[in-house]
């Protein structure tokens, strides 16, 4: 499926093709739009937000072919082609993501501002952590999902309501499902 | 019915936080929405004469005080953006881009150039500064100064005193969601989508402004991606964004950088607090004597209330506090979470650590051996009082017996290990609020203008309306974060539960009383009535910590708080806040700092790789309790604030448990692995 | 953010417009974009070049290439078993997001995190060149204790470099007029009186891959990395070390420090000291002693001498003792 999508802009513009959240866009864009501003502005898919703007917070957090990633510091015209998945693309209030349902289930998050970037990051680093990839923490043979990894592989998503203990258990409840 | 009020209701708005659903201030689409760009003074001081805009910038407007529209004076001088040449601070905002695009609108921000003079400024504040002077109040309305006995005499006589000063550094609030305004007229009228604490009191103060009718501004704060205390009255944002949208004649959408939130939305000021405290051998306190500095801008004062915390902890017949104020070329400190409470309990709890070493007391028995039978400044008996009972409990709960008192005893690998402890307390507040209740076929529907930053308000307001008309939560909704609802008080003081909860209460029994489809109920008269010394909530936080031999790094192995905070109303989002202060004072104590350079003017790590909040790696075993307390006397529901006492009191306990494992103390917060490197 | 033309690179070895500069990763040259501090006309994308693997070289080291995503590089198990100081330097930097966005060649060229510099309304040497330095009287806790200048202390930010530094990898470098490849030691200049230029490249040269030499010994090698905060930040301090030790003695030694210089230091001179020597706590602390002689301490970075000497010595240290028990 595609949806058409012109805006217009002076000065020079770039042609983009992304698929977001298994939707087909093109669009004809700034090339400086980064692809967050390209979801919250152009798309109005505000899940994925602006804490920081660079790269220094995590609540931008995607997934970009998989991959997670902080959209923030990702020009969208150098992502020809990509696969973008947003938390509005992860599941609904009915039928939510195990990640999405975690956080529910054990108070993940208080303002809710972090948590979008939260879920997608914790998205990524369960299948991170799937392919056997280390961290910081790890030392090889013990679990990669240890609290102590957990946390250590989620640094990259700042709170500061400090709902970090309560997210633990939602991603470790999220990795057994 | 059961009721629900006490039970661990889930968040009502979590479904829709989980999957990017719930709306924030920035997030309404508008049709023909405009970007704004604020540009920021590059100088602590001095004059703007003229700025020039590149003409090759793609901006539609550009604002600044030789264009910009008059406004009227604002209680706050701070909202009188754009009004005059004069710059009072680096990083006042001094013009407004607006254009088609968020990048065009941040470029030609970047691009316009300022003609400015710029004057000699000041920026540091010192003990020994000559512009100190006593300021009339502190924040909100405590007089500046008690005293009564002898403190000196008294400390002269005492066989053990302590006589420390310590420092804190300027805060910054950082809500992850940044402060964010869309402006939108139809004629007269102004819609503001807003972040912020406080729906009802910004749309009276930015229809103040605009010398509009309060009823003409209507304010939407549906979600809030956290204030702790930034949001909690109108920021320059929402006058700018609104000015724009009226110069322009579209919809302005403005946002703050992350950057320009350090000197733009408030900061808690920085502190130096000297201490002095004198104590028999048994550990009686015989004098208390409490001096603050603090710091506020040139066009606003703003005297923070950092030793009127003391007025409420120990008992001691000699006893002063005071504070004095420095005016300097800074932007204006405004309430960061605790405001008073955490710096002054950080630095008192510290401060009676070192008297518990030097009397050889345990710094538990020489709390309990100065509990008072009443307010220790003018005798008003306490509602309730369980502080002590927080101490032993949470002693039991931690393992704090058999602790050895000597610092610098434990090794383990790398680590010294220490643990710590420090009280809490919060003053237990309520403000005037209105709400109203309507019944709607079988449900009901509760309107107050209150904000749920993340605190629970929403969930916990539909149990306590849910309770008082006696029907299940699913039968209720509550409308809040909206200023053409009943009038609300800030989401502050840890007050909102207290103040709404009563208001909503108070509507709900009305309605089931009187039978009728609708009820409204004010409770100003009610609580105008009330005594408002001897009400706190209490709490007793316990750390260990680990220091790292090599390089000096801490680490937070436990974190414990055990609280007396009248009725919990929903156990679940309630811990989420006890932590959540906890975490904050975690930061306090060991990572959080705005780094001055004096010449400058300026924090530099004004960014989030620069100031360091707490990380999720941070974060290890950490837990929160309290006792079964209610306290009827204070409102209906018998409840106190739990929003801030978690951060009073557990910076000084991971700083005294840094002495512990060390043997340094340290006097100047943050905790970091410079200081304990080089002090040996 | 300067308005730019977006163009993909088609070869290592096109020529590069005047005010073009490389886009990689991005996760640094964008944020400086945003900030004003980088306003390139335009921008060349080089991630759709082949230079995204890690081949085995006929020595038995490893050829990295430039767009190797830092994540992808850190669980390589051939890094992971041959060079564990590379990997865990690689994790110990940024976060899990920013490290599947950068790339090696990207994190080499990474700029400094100087308050300063990231801040246009300020003076910096390094971005506005003659406009001066601040950061000597104002904020220098985490800058430059070695190799800076009176125009400059910046440090070089990247935890990775300083693994590669001790590791003694290989840059190799190409563009219109030809190849070449430079010790990463050599890569980025010391700042002098020309703070502005970071490194010894040309315009239009574009590394495309790092060489790591076989180094049987960096199978014992470790970072160790301090910071303000548990993860998530920037190093204060950092040591990359790899042990050769037999009977006691050390046999050969690679070592290099982050977060202390403009570029990650190479500590030749303390290596020098302990080839030979018995590998004990103190001859640790006296090599890393000798190498900071040469360091010019400002009134708030006094602290980085101390803790990488501290972290020199412990790091050694633990890597002695494993090499002996094997």
């Amino acid at each position: 499926m595609t949806r058409g999508f012109i805006r217009h802009f002076p000065g020079n513009l770039s042609e983009v093709k992304l698929i977001v959240n298994g939707v087909e866009y093109e669009f004809d864009l700034d090339p400086r739009t980064t692809l967050l501003d390209l979801l919250r502005e152009h798309l109005g898919l505000t899940g994925a937000k602006k804490g920081c703007d660079h790269g220094q917070c995590g609540a931008c957090t995607v997934l970009l072919d998989g991959r997670r990633v902080n959209s923030c510091l990702i020009l969208a015209v150098a992502q020809q082609g990509a696969e973008v998945t947003t938390v509005e693309g992860l599941g609904t209030a009915e039928r939510p993501h195990p990640v999405q349902r975690g956080f529910l289930d054990h108070d993940g998050f208080q303002c809710g501002y972090c948590t979008p970037g939260q879920i997608c990051s914790a998205v990524g680093m369960l299948d991170e952590v799937k392919q056997g990839r280390p961290s910081a923490v790890t030392t090889p043979g013990d679990d990669l999902l240890s609290d102590a990894e957990i946390r250590e592989r989620m640094s990259g998503n700042l709170c500061r309501c400090g709902a970090y203990p309560n997210m633990v258990p939602a991603i470790r409840q999220a990795a057994g499902e | 019915m059961t009721a629900t009020v006490g039970t661990p209701l889930a968040r009502l708005e979590g479904p829709a936080k989980v999957t990017g659903a719930a709306r924030y201030a920035a997030e309404y689409p508008q049709d023909d929405v405009v970007h704004g760009w604020i540009v920021q003074s590059p100088v602590p001081r001095g004059r703007l004469n003229a700025v020039l805009a590149d003409p090759t910038a793609d901006a539609i407007a550009v604002l600044w005080h030789g264009n910009a529209p008059r406004l009227e004076p604002a209680d706050d001088p701070e909202l009188d953006v754009l009004q005059s040449d004069r710059i009072s601070y680096r990083g006042q905002p001094v013009a407004l881009v607006v254009a088609e695009t968020l990048e065009a609108a941040r470029r030609a921000a970047q691009v316009l150039q300022l003609d400015i003079t710029a004057e000699e400024h000041d920026a540091v504040l010192r003990a020994d500064h000559p512009g100190l002077y006593t300021p009339e109040q502190v924040n909100p309305a405590f007089p500046s100064e008690t005293a009564s006995g002898d403190v000196d005499a008294a400390l002269a006589a005492a066989p053990v005193t302590v006589d420390v000063t310590y420092s804190t550094p300027a805060l910054h609030n950082s809500p992850m969601e940044p402060h964010a305004t869309i402006a939108r007229w139809a004629g007269d009228d102004l819609t503001l989508y807003d972040s912020n604490q406080h729906p009802s009191g910004i749309a009276a103060t930015v229809a103040g402004v605009f010398g509009l009718e309060p009823e003409r501004v209507h304010v939407v704060t549906e979600h809030v991606g956290g204030g702790f205390g930034s949001k909690g009255s109108a920021r320059p944002n929402a006058v700018l964004a609104a000015m724009a949208a009226r110069v322009v004649g579209r919809p302005v959408k403005l946002v703050l950088p992350r950057q320009a939130m350090f000197s733009l939305v408030g900061y808690r000021t920085p502190t130096i607090q000297q201490i002095r405290l004198g104590a028999d051998p048994d550990g009686t306190l015989t004098a208390i004597d409490h001096a603050a500095i603090g710091q506020s801008s040139r066009i606003l004062e703003y005297a923070e209330q950092t030793a009127v915390v003391t007025r409420h902890m120990y008992a001691a017949p000699n006893r002063r506090t005071g504070h004095r104020l420095l005016r300097l070329d800074m932007p204006t400190p405004r309430w960061m979470r605790a405001p008073g409470e955490a710096p002054g309990m950080a630095a008192f709890e510290c401060a009676l650590d070192e008297l518990a070493e030097k009397l050889g007391i345990d710094p538990i028995e020489l709390r309990v051996r100065n509990e008072p039978a009443a307010e220790p400044e003018g005798g008003t008996p306490f509602t309730s009082r369980h502080y002590v009972e927080c101490l032993r409990t949470g002693a039991e709960r931690f393992g704090w017996a058999g602790r050895d008192p000597r610092p610098r005893q434990r090794r383990e690998g790398d680590w010294w290990i220490g643990t710590g402890v420090a009280g809490a307390i919060y003053p237990t507040m309520a403000q005037p609020s209105t709400a109203r209740v309507r019944a709607v076929g079988d449900d009901f529907e509760v309107a107050i203008g209150a904000a749920d930053l993340g605190t629970g308000a929403r969930t916990i307001l539909t149990q306590i309306a849910a309770d008082a008309l006696g029907v299940p939560v699913d039968r209720v909704r509550v409308r809040i974060g909206d200023s053409t609802l009943p009038k609300a008080s800030v989401a502050g003081g840890s007050s909102g539960s207290a103040s709404w909860g009563w208001a909503v209460t108070g509507a709900c029994r009305q309605l089931r009383e009187t039978g009728g489809d609708e009820a409204v109920f004010d409770t100003t008269e009610l609580i105008e009535k009330q005594e408002t010394e001897g009400r706190h909530a209490f709490g007793a936080h316990f750390a260990e910590v680990r220091v790292d031999a090599v390089t000096g790094e801490v680490r937070v192995s436990r974190l414990f708080g055990m609280y007396a905070a009248g009725r919990i109303l929903n156990p679940r989002t309630a811990r989420s806040q006890f932590l959540g202060g906890m975490i904050m004072g975690m930061g306090m104590a060991l990572h959080e700092e705005g780094v001055l350079d004096p010449a400058m003017g300026e924090w530099m790590n004004h960014d989030l790789a620069g100031y360091h909040i707490p990380a999720h790696a941070d974060v290890e075993s950490i837990d929160a309790a309290w006792l079964d307390e209610r306290d009827d006397q204070l409102n209906p529901m018998g409840s106190k604030g739990i929003g801030e006492i978690g951060i009073v009191g557990s910076p000084a306990a991971i700083v005294n448990a840094v002495w512990h494992a060390t043997g340094v103390r340290v006097r100047d917060l943050p905790v970091r692995l410079d200081k304990l490197l080089c002090a040996d | 953010m300067k308005t730019f033309e977006y163009r993909t690179a088609t070869a290592a070895s096109a020529v590069l417009a005047p005010d073009a500069a490389f886009l990689a990763g991005g996760t640094n040259l964008v944020d400086l974009m945003k900030l004003g501090v980088a306003t390139p006309d335009v921008l060349v994308d080089v991630t759709k070049l082949p230079l995204d693997r890690i081949t085995d070289l006929p020595d038995g080291g490893l050829r990295v290439g430039a767009t190797v995503r830092n994540s992808d590089l850190a669980a390589d198990p051939r890094i992971r078993e041959r060079y564990p100081v590379l990997s865990q330097a690689l994790l110990a930097g940024a976060s899990g997001q920013l490290r599947n966005m950068a790339t090696t060649g990207g994190n080499l060229l990474q700029r400094t995190r100087c308050t300063y510099f990231m801040d246009p309304s300020t003076p910096c040497n390094k971005r506005a060149p003659g406009s001066g330095c601040p950061a000597r009287a104002g904020d220098h806790r985490n800058l430059a204790i070695l190799g800076g200048s009176e125009a400059c202390i910046a440090t070089h930010p990247s935890d990775m470099a300083v693994a590669l530094a001790a590791l003694g990898a290989q840059v190799r470098v190409e563009s219109a007029t030809g190849e070449r490849t430079i010790a990463v030691t050599e890569l980025h200049r010391l700042p002098g009186d020309r703070p502005d230029l970071d490194t010894v490249l040309d315009h239009g040269e574009m590394i495309t891959a790092v060489d790591l030499p076989a180094l049987p010994f960096a199978t014992r090698s470790a970072y160790r990395k301090a910071r303000d905060r548990a993860s998530y930040a920037f190093a204060v301090g950092s040591v990359a070390a790899a042990l050769d030790v037999a009977d006691g003695l050390v046999r050969d030694v690679r070592l290099a420090w982050g977060a202390v210089a403009p570029r990650p230091w190479r500590a030749t001179t303390a290596e020098r000291l302990l080839r030979g020597r018995p590998a004990t706590h103190e001859n640790f602390l006296a090599a890393a002693d000798e190498e900071l002689r040469a360091a010019r301490p400002l009134r708030d970075n006094a602290y980085k001498t101390t803790l990488t000497r501290n972290l020199t010595a412990a790091v050694l240290t633990r890597l002695a003792s494993a090499g002996e028990a094997r």
